[in-house]
């Protein structure tokens, strides 16, 4: 667990984030109280329950955090690592609000452990729109207006991103609807969604860059 | 979610040395897409976990002129891409593309779909898999049961079996293969999915001390499946049947009808079965096929809904598997 204190934020004010911070080392600390040592053969090669050193590369750059086996990509990028942009929905796999890009495919970072997370190329929210210009998928999400209180969209645009990193040519709401069917809006903004995702297809193809 | 002692091994030796004689020491990790549920839910709560992604041998798809191989690690996104499985299994491509999330297809596998647990809400809410009370009676023909089963619902088992491609496996006659440090074993698809009859069993033949290596599928017959559906986003079906046809001309040799979601185990349909044997497929015969495999049920109080949604799943997928070639 991190111990590190946080970052001041303003006038003596305990931030959300350091006070989910430190439920965090609580829970830890009871986990390692109540787990003994299974009664399979002690193998090599096995690590934790307490913290281990957790090697990520994310949006192109090394980040290195010690974390329990248990925790999830989701909770290393929001909890550790200050990386708040996939959000915490379910948990369950089930919303994709915490929606990421591993090695060029779209996975739920709930549902997938940080240790096992290590060697993976991860893209976030992030690192969408670097250098001041806002990502293609993004601008269009913002023309037509495909958020509402906005808790889903880094979902969204991630499994967006994807779909489109994987077949530019896109052309049917159908498509769309497919490749978006692992996220929920509960605002219901399918239809701006659709159409942005469509918008973003072709100026992409305009541009002729996927990043571009 | 407890915490656990964490391993990735490299080879399936290793892999099975780190499992323990009972349930409830190690799970072995896949795609995670379950497993971290259940331990979010508290629902397991194991003392290791064991991924088995970072082992060669248990990925990769192999097609020979009679089967094809299916590697337990290898996910739903490229069991529905794989061009063999396109060419001559398109009933595992429609179950694999019926998780109709990227998400998960792009991490779920092959062996984490026959292995997850029950989606039944008794059983996810820590009242066990048989769902009992603390008097032992079930809560689920008295309680909230419209998604429970409607055959092989005698008890004491009243959850529906959640795989996607176990129905299609039953029905084309799939082998899966177990291994554990002692060798290893196969199991036919029918045989792999059991209903408990006690709170101290499972509902698949696995042991704590194997893990599904891979799957072995014959080629050569007609084969479709049809899933009815609440909504068409993430989401389980309702209902499901897969079919495999071995055709003789026109006719149809002998048939298996297997459906899905509506009981503990994928359902073989055998008065369909029966019923199929020498008839040619038109829609008639399709519609009294899927009566007969019906025939049989015994809904709850709150799920003869899905008696008929399971008919129409059997005649979609016959009209389906009909059509194709092979």
């Amino acid at each position: 667990m991190k111990s590190k204190k946080d970052p001041p934020q303003g006038k003596g004010s305990v931030s959300r984030r350091g006070f989910i911070r430190g439920v965090g080392v609580s829970g830890g600390a009871l986990g390692l109280v109540s787990t003994s040592v299974p009664a399979a053969a002690q193998g090599a090669g096995a690590m934790g329950p307490g913290p281990v050193p957790v090697t990520l590369r994310i949006n192109g750059q090394t980040k290195n955090v010690t974390v329990e086996p248990r925790v999830t990509l989701l909770d290393a990028l929001r909890n550790h690592l200050d990386m708040t942009g996939a959000k915490r929905v379910c948990d369950r796999g089930t919303c994709g609000a915490c929606t990421v890009i591993m090695n060029g495919k779209v996975v739920y970072a709930c549902s997938v452990l940080a240790v096992d997370a290590q060697g993976k190329d991860i893209q976030t929210i992030e690192g969408l729109g670097q250098g001041g210009r806002t990502h293609p998928v993004a601008a269009a999400f913002v023309r037509h207006d495909a958020q509402q209180c906005g808790y889903c969209t880094p979902g969204f645009v991630m499994a967006a991103k994807g779909l489109l990193d994987r077949n530019p040519n896109v052309r049917t709401e159908a498509e769309v609807e497919q490749a978006l069917g692992g996220n929920l809006c509960r605002c219901g903004t399918y239809v701006g969604v659709r159409k942005a995702v469509l918008d973003a297809a072709r100026e992409m193809k305009t541009r002729g860059g996927r990043n571009a | 979610m407890h915490a656990f002692e964490y391993a990735s091994p490299a080879t399936l030796q290793d892999a099975l040395k780190l499992l323990g004689q009972q349930w409830g020491q190690a799970d072995v990790l896949a795609g995670g897409t379950d497993l971290l549920s259940l331990m979010k839910d508290g629902v397991h709560t194991p003392r290791r976990v064991v991924n088995i992604k970072g082992i060669k041998e248990l990925g990769g798809i192999q097609a020979s002129g009679t089967s094809v191989r299916i590697g337990a690690t290898v996910t739903l996104d490229e069991l529905a891409e794989s061009p063999v499985i396109r060419k001559s299994l398109p009933a595992l491509r429609t179950a694999a593309l019926g998780v109709t999330s990227p998400q998960i297809r792009n991490m779920g596998t092959v062996g984490g779909d026959l292995c997850q647990r029950p989606r039944c809400w008794y059983f996810r809410g820590g009242h066990g898999l048989l769902a009992r009370d603390k008097n032992g009676q079930s809560l689920v023909p008295n309680g909230e049961n419209k998604y429970h089963a409607i055959l092989g619902n005698r008890g004491p088992a009243y959850f529906v079996s959640p795989s996607s491609l176990g129905p299609a496996l039953v029905a084309l006659g799939a082998t899966i293969k177990l291994a554990s440090t002692m060798g290893t074993r196969e199991v036919e698809a029918a045989r792999f999915f059991v209903t408990p009859a006690s709170d101290t069993q499972r509902e698949t033949a696995l042991m704590p001390y194997e893990i599904l290596t891979e799957v072995v599928v014959p080629i050569g017959m007609r084969n479709a499946t049809y899933e009815v559906r609440q909504k068409q986003a993430l989401d389980w079906p309702l209902a499901a049947a897969a079919v495999a046809l071995k055709m003789k001309g026109t006719a149809v040799e002998s048939a298996r009808v297997v459906l899905g979601h509506v009981a503990p185990t994928p359902w073989p349909a055998t008065q369909a079965d029966q019923m199929l044997a020498g008839k040619t497929i038109t829609g008639d015969v399709a519609e009294q096929a899927a009566r007969a495999a019906l025939a049989d049920a015994t809904p709850l109080s709150q799920n003869a809904y899905k008696v008929q949604l399971a008919r129409v799943a059997v005649k979609r997928a016959l009209l389906e598997a009909a059509k194709g070639r092979a």
